[in-house]
């Protein structure tokens, strides 16, 4: 169990790691910037109509308070952090004045629930058929899959999102292309709203399961046939066991492990995939949060957004990783 | 060089595909040297032109004809993808050498940076790029700043081969021999590592074009330099999909698509190559 903590301590602290220098590659990158983000975002609320001059007052000491311009270049870097480890980025310029951690909160079980779903679908079914189609090499339609995999896994995902909306939206309208569930219905547990929800969540999550399966069963195709060729599964075939079970016990759980491992590494890409595809299909998470903020020129959105993305993603990772020594036992834990 | 290629065209059929995708997506991208008008011209044809022998794949919106548009576009494109490539290559090497041979906290610390790249969700990171230079964000630029987010994956597998090279002995060899450690990564590992660099250059094109396509579809790029990213965004502009503008969106993707499906071709057979086992098996060995 001691071995157990030391590896929970050093996942810790790489957790730690990668919170910091995102959230720094956040401050050097507003700090990088040649022009005023203050005066700009001011310029973009107010050419909306008239505002009052101590409102814009007020809205220019809490922005610059915001983006660290307030004091010397130390002070400015512990405001920001202190900010934002509070998780405090002011209020929306788009949506004044809410602020936006409440629009973040808003958006994230969107994402989270779309991101979580499709991950795991596309990982177990990706990993299934990648272990049979490297088990069963001579099966035809597993060959089919495999390069059908090799067409599909390098498209980006706006193209795969793009394909869907056209043949779902234009050619064969079956499906709701737009938004997170039906207007004017209950939000909460009742059968209505997350029947409507899940119809909605159908054609995002297909474009990202369909991208994202290719490379698992790829991956996973690989690793299997070359841990068929290892000394052990030929005993335990020439043994005559069963070949199901040679290919469960023997084969897929020995090939899962670096699965995992890269499980938790391809999260970040996930990320950027459901940006792209929520923005596609007008889903209502952080992806859509995000560009349309950068359409309305809303600074802090665009910053909360950012520094929230990377510290989802490092906690996934984390979760992941805490799990993996007890899925693989062979793990070292080091 | 040239036995390995005729080995991969005679052997594996993956790589014979690839081939052919690429070689039509770089003739392609070729012909823009002879296209009769300049790509950044607007309104120099009919608009909303079918395809026809006139114009091969007809005429966008803004009068261009979408076959020179898109050899011109292609061509940016692929620029763009070898320069990020090339650039993040040399960061890569740089990272995943010097950590496999060095060891220690060297290692260590060039590691945790490394896994921080590889986790970072990096689209909304190149958003606020975007966000905070918007006016100033030209395509080398985006290229600098995507070489500088992407090498992460590839120095890891640089460093695994780095690793054991590190224990074999014409390493001990050289360092005998009073060689200095850039010496050493230079002449003697760097050349084990060129397949591996090889075939994540073609990885990493993909990478980058397909992030240039998202960003660029978004309007987060310099939409003034044709790009396939930038066509597909001008099309989005004239909604040409309601308008049945067909040919102004599909032309460009399908050719977008030649361009993954052929590049990752290429770097599935090389990995292929690469590995002798797997060699072995498609000449026609026994498993």
């Amino acid at each position: 169990m001691n071995a157990y903590f030391a590896y929970f301590a050093k996942r810790l602290v790489q957790f730690v790691v990668v919170v910091f220098i995102g959230v720094n590659l956040a401050f050097v990158i507003t700090h990088a910037s040649p022009i005023d983000p203050v005066e700009q975002s001011i310029a973009a609320v107010t050419s909306f109509g008239s505002t009052a001059p101590d409102a814009i007052a007020a809205m220019r000491s809490s922005l610059q308070e915001l983006y660290g311009l307030k004091g010397t270049l130390a002070e400015q870097y512990v405001t920001f952090w202190s900010r934002v480890l509070r998780g405090d980025f002011g209020p929306s310029l788009s949506a004044f004045p809410t602020p936006v951690s409440a629009l973040i909160g808003r958006a994230l079980p969107w994402t989270a629930g779309l991101l979580i779903v499709s991950t795991l679908i596309t990982w177990v079914l990706g990993n299934l058929l990648g272990g049979l189609a490297g088990y069963y090499q001579r099966s035809r339609t597993l060959k089919l899959m495999g390069v059908v995999a090799m067409g599909v896994h390098p498209i980006p995902y706006y193209i795969v999102a793009l394909l869907l909306l056209i043949v779902f939206g234009f050619l064969w309208p079956v499906l709701p292309i737009t938004g997170g569930s039906a207007m004017n219905l209950q939000q909460g547990w009742n059968w209505p709203f997350v029947s409507s929800v899940a119809r909605h969540s159908i054609l995002p999550a297909l474009s990202l399961i369909l991208i994202g399966l290719g490379s698992w069963f790829l991956g996973m195709r690989s690793l299997v046939s070359n841990i068929v060729t290892e000394d052990y599964v030929v005993y335990a075939e020439t043994a005559g066991l069963d070949s199901r079970r040679v290919l469960g016990s023997y084969v897929m759980r020995n090939a899962l492990a670096p699965q995992v491992t890269g499980l938790a590494m391809s999260l970040g890409g996930i990320f950027n995939g459901a940006v792209i595809t929520e923005k596609v299909f007008g889903y209502p998470g952080v992806g859509t949060l995000l560009v349309d903020a950068v359409y309305a020129g809303d600074y802090g959105l665009v910053l909360g957004v950012t520094t929230v993305s990377i510290i989802a993603v490092s906690v996934g990772v984390l979760v992941i990783d805490l799990l993996y020594p007890l899925i693989d036992p062979r793990v070292e834990l080091r | 060089m040239l036995a390995i290629l005729r080995d991969l065209i005679r052997y594996n059929l993956e790589f014979r595909i690839g081939l052919f995708l690429v070689s039509i997506v770089v003739v392609m991208a070729a012909l823009s040297v002879v296209s009769p008008y300049p790509a950044g011209d607007v309104y120099v044809v009919p608009p909303d032109l079918p395809p026809s022998t006139a114009h091969w794949l007809g005429t966008t919106s803004r009068g261009q004809d979408v076959f020179w548009q898109l050899t011109a576009a292609i061509r940016n494109t692929l620029f763009f993808g070898i320069m990020v490539a090339a650039l993040s290559r040399v960061i890569a090497l740089v990272v995943g050498l010097l950590a496999g041979y060095s060891g220690g906290w060297i290692d260590r610390v060039l590691m945790s940076i490394n896994d921080t790249f590889i986790i970072i969700p990096l689209f909304p990171i190149l958003i606020l790029f975007y966000f905070v230079l918007r006016d100033s964000m030209s395509t080398p630029l985006l290229a600098t700043i995507m070489a500088c987010l992407g090498w992460a994956y590839d120095a890891r597998l640089i460093r695994s081969v780095a690793l054991s090279l590190k224990t074999r002995e014409f390493t001990q060899t050289s360092i005998f021999s009073g060689m200095k450690t850039h010496e050493i990564l230079a002449r003697e590992h760097l050349p084990y590592v060129l397949p591996i660099v090889f075939s994540t250059t073609m990885n990493n094109m993909n990478w980058s074009i397909g992030i240039e396509v998202t960003l660029a579809v978004l309007g987060f790029t310099d939409i003034n330099t044709p790009t396939i990213g930038g066509m597909i965004y001008w099309a989005n502009q004239h909604t040409a999909l309601v308008a049945g503008i067909w040919w102004w969106i599909a032309f460009p993707i399908a050719l977008v698509v030649m361009t993954f499906v052929g590049l990752f071709l290429l770097a599935v057979s090389m990995n292929e190559y690469i590995d002798p086992r797997s060699r072995l098996a498609r000449m026609g060995g026994s498993r």
